[in-house]
């Protein structure tokens, strides 16, 4: 299989910290993997790092052959790779229906063109469909902003995949979703992945749900992969044990 | 269509209103028009796009200047209104180059000194705007041997004109670039990430915005028949972002009421005589300490307190 993602050495401290030291991993084609690490570990800067959001200070990013090192984040989304940010970033003066919109209108196209374009700039049926599969359609007319925290998670993730991306980066998709959802958005994941193929890396806290939901799990501590494997692999890991899940 | 009976009834206000007024009253009501379409301009770059400018006063100076150096040497009206825009368009896209670097008070900063430089360049580029001396004897716009020279036919095309306006803001921010516009203003990191090229959408929202303005100035021009840089002050800057902020900063309707009030409130307040800048500030400061959203965003939430108060309608609440 060739990789779809690949990551070489990639470094980024923060003054004295460093948060990412030397990270080198590899995603393939249609793989779901987990990131996990304890608080501080680097994830959310590793993410921010191959998505162009901060520039690493060394390292390379590979995506489908093509180097993507220090693209910036709109240059990432034309290439087709989605992403969640670790707090929740919705528009919320907006509606619902018209986040979702707005995250597939600039996708494709001349900016020119957009303007002629019909209001819904032809993804109406996409949204609602997207609406439908994350169980917003009831709110979708509501401002984002006045929706609960869980609904605007659902949202939030759901924007990533509105312009049909092939890589999708998860920064802790199930934090603070209530448990009775966990299983819902474990199928829709799961579902983008085998409908669309769609590859994912998912950062997340929440074991139980990162270990059924993916592949493959890296472990980060202190900024480096501690280990790497199944998740029975890395769950019967001594230093994984010792890092992260014992305490 | 519900919707349009409003705008329709006020339209029709609009239309009957200077038959029972004098001249100035007509002056006012044209000056009016003239303040809401450089207001809808700054709504656009502020209200729907987020983006803080303090400068355009200067756009409507500029518009101004052209519309007016151009009719004065015979040049038709209805090539400098275009021309009026286009420049200011063009200059609205050079403005726009700091708003990539800085943000909120340090973007109000950098526009405002340029609204001081251009204040400057029409008062010292004497062989060009006339400087102090300004320009005089700008002609009115003529349109199919209209009577529009006169005072009220001079307001109804330039009605007219705020109609047309209107309508095509209104188009553009229902197109997918208003609701680029928004991603912007509410979150562009975000919008980045979802593929919104926030540098060109930054650019066109105070192009536009700008462009506006200038066609505001081009009508402003020939209502006044003479012009020199003392309308075009960082105060009328302040005038227009005050209009935009009071009518409610990103509702469409917000700087036509925001225009009315912040041109109405003195003409008012001129029974307490001395006190009127004194009470005129006051209420400025109360407005917005208790309703930053301003009169339409007042609205708005006590139309949703109203309808709450009803049984919301029965949904099938998913369990999230
Ligand atoms: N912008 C920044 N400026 C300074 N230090 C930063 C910055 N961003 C992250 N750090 C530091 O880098 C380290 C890694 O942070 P990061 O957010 O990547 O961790 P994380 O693994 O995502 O943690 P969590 O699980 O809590 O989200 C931390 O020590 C953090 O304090
Ligand atoms: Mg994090």
């Amino acid at each position: 299989m060739t990789a779809l993602l690949q990551v070489e050495g990639l470094a980024r401290s923060f003054g004295a910290i460093k948060a990412v030291d030397g990270v080198s991993f590899e995603v393939g084609a249609g793989e779901v993997v987990g990131l996990i690490g304890p608080n501080g570990s680097g994830k959310s800067t590793l993410f921010n790092c191959i998505l162009g959001q901060i520039g690493p200070s060394a390292g390379q990013v590979t995506f489908e052959g093509q180097q993507i090192t220090r693209r910036s984040p709109l240059a990432l989304n034309r290439l087709g790779i989605g992403r969640t940010f670790q707090m929740l970033q919705v528009f919320p003066r907006l509606s619902v229906r018209d986040n979702l919109i707005v995250a597939g209108q600039e996708h494709e196209g001349r900016l020119f063109g957009r303007l002629l374009a019909p209001p819904d700039a032809g993804l109406g049926a996409a949204a609602d469909e997207m609406l439908e599969q994350f169980r917003l359609s009831h709110v979708a007319h509501q401002a984002a902003g006045d929706c609960s925290f869980g609904q605007q998670k659902l949202l939030d993730i759901a924007m990533a995949f509105m312009t049909g991306p092939r890589l999708v980066l998860l920064d802790e998709p199930a934090g603070g979703v209530n448990p009775n959802m966990l299983g819902d958005l474990h199928a829709l994941l799961r579902r983008l992945n085998a409908d669309r193929r769609t590859t994912f890396v998912v950062i997340e806290h929440n074991m139980e749900f990162v270990m059924r939901l993916c592949d493959r799990v890296l472990v980060l501590a202190q900024g480096r992969i501690l280990a790497e494997g199944t998740p029975e692999q890395v769950r019967a890991n001594p230093a994984v044990i010792e890092a992260y899940l014992g305490d | 269509m519900t919707r349009w009976l409003l705008p329709a009834a006020v339209l029709a206000v609009l239309i009957a209103l200077p038959h029972g007024l004098k001249s100035y009253g007509i002056y006012l009501l044209s000056l009016w028009a003239v303040y809401a379409m450089a207001a809808m301009g700054l709504n656009l770059t502020l209200g729907y796009a987020g983006q803080v400018s303090l400068a355009q006063a200067a756009f409507l100076g500029i518009g101004a200047y052209v519309s007016a150096l151009l009719t004065v040497n015979g040049v038709s009206f209805w090539l400098a209104l275009p021309l009026a825009g286009l420049v200011c368009f063009a200059v609205g896209i050079l403005l726009g180059f700091p708003a990539l670097r800085v943000q909120h008070h340090y973007l109000a900063f950098v526009t405002l000194g340029f609204n001081a430089l251009v204040f400057l360049v029409l008062r010292n580029e004497e062989w060009l705007t006339g400087g102090t001396y300004g320009v005089e004897g700008i002609p009115r716009p003529s349109l199919l041997g209209l009577p529009t020279q006169s005072p009220i036919g001079f307001y109804y095309l330039s009605l007219g004109f705020l109609v047309v306006l209107s309508f095509a803001l209104y188009a553009l921010l229902r197109s997918p670039w208003g609701r680029a516009f928004a991603a912007l203003r509410e979150n562009p990191t975000r919008a980045e990430s979802l593929g919104v090229d926030i540098r060109a959408y930054t650019l066109l929202a105070f192009a536009i915005g700008s462009g506006v303005g200038g066609l505001a100035g081009a009508f402003y021009a020939p209502l006044v028949e003479f012009i020199d840089p003392t309308p075009f002050d960082l105060g009328t800057s302040l005038a227009l972002l005050l209009m935009v902020v009071v009518g409610g900063s990103g509702y469409f309707a917000g700087p036509f009421l925001g225009a009315a009030l912040v041109m109405l409130l003195p003409e008012w307040l001129r029974f307490s005589e001395s006190l009127y800048l004194l009470l005129y500030a006051l209420l400025v400061m109360v407005l917005m300490a208790t309703c930053p959203s301003g009169l339409l965003g007042l609205w708005a939430q006590a139309r949703e307190r109203l309808s709450r108060r009803r049984p919301p309608p029965p949904v099938l609440e998913t369990r999230t």
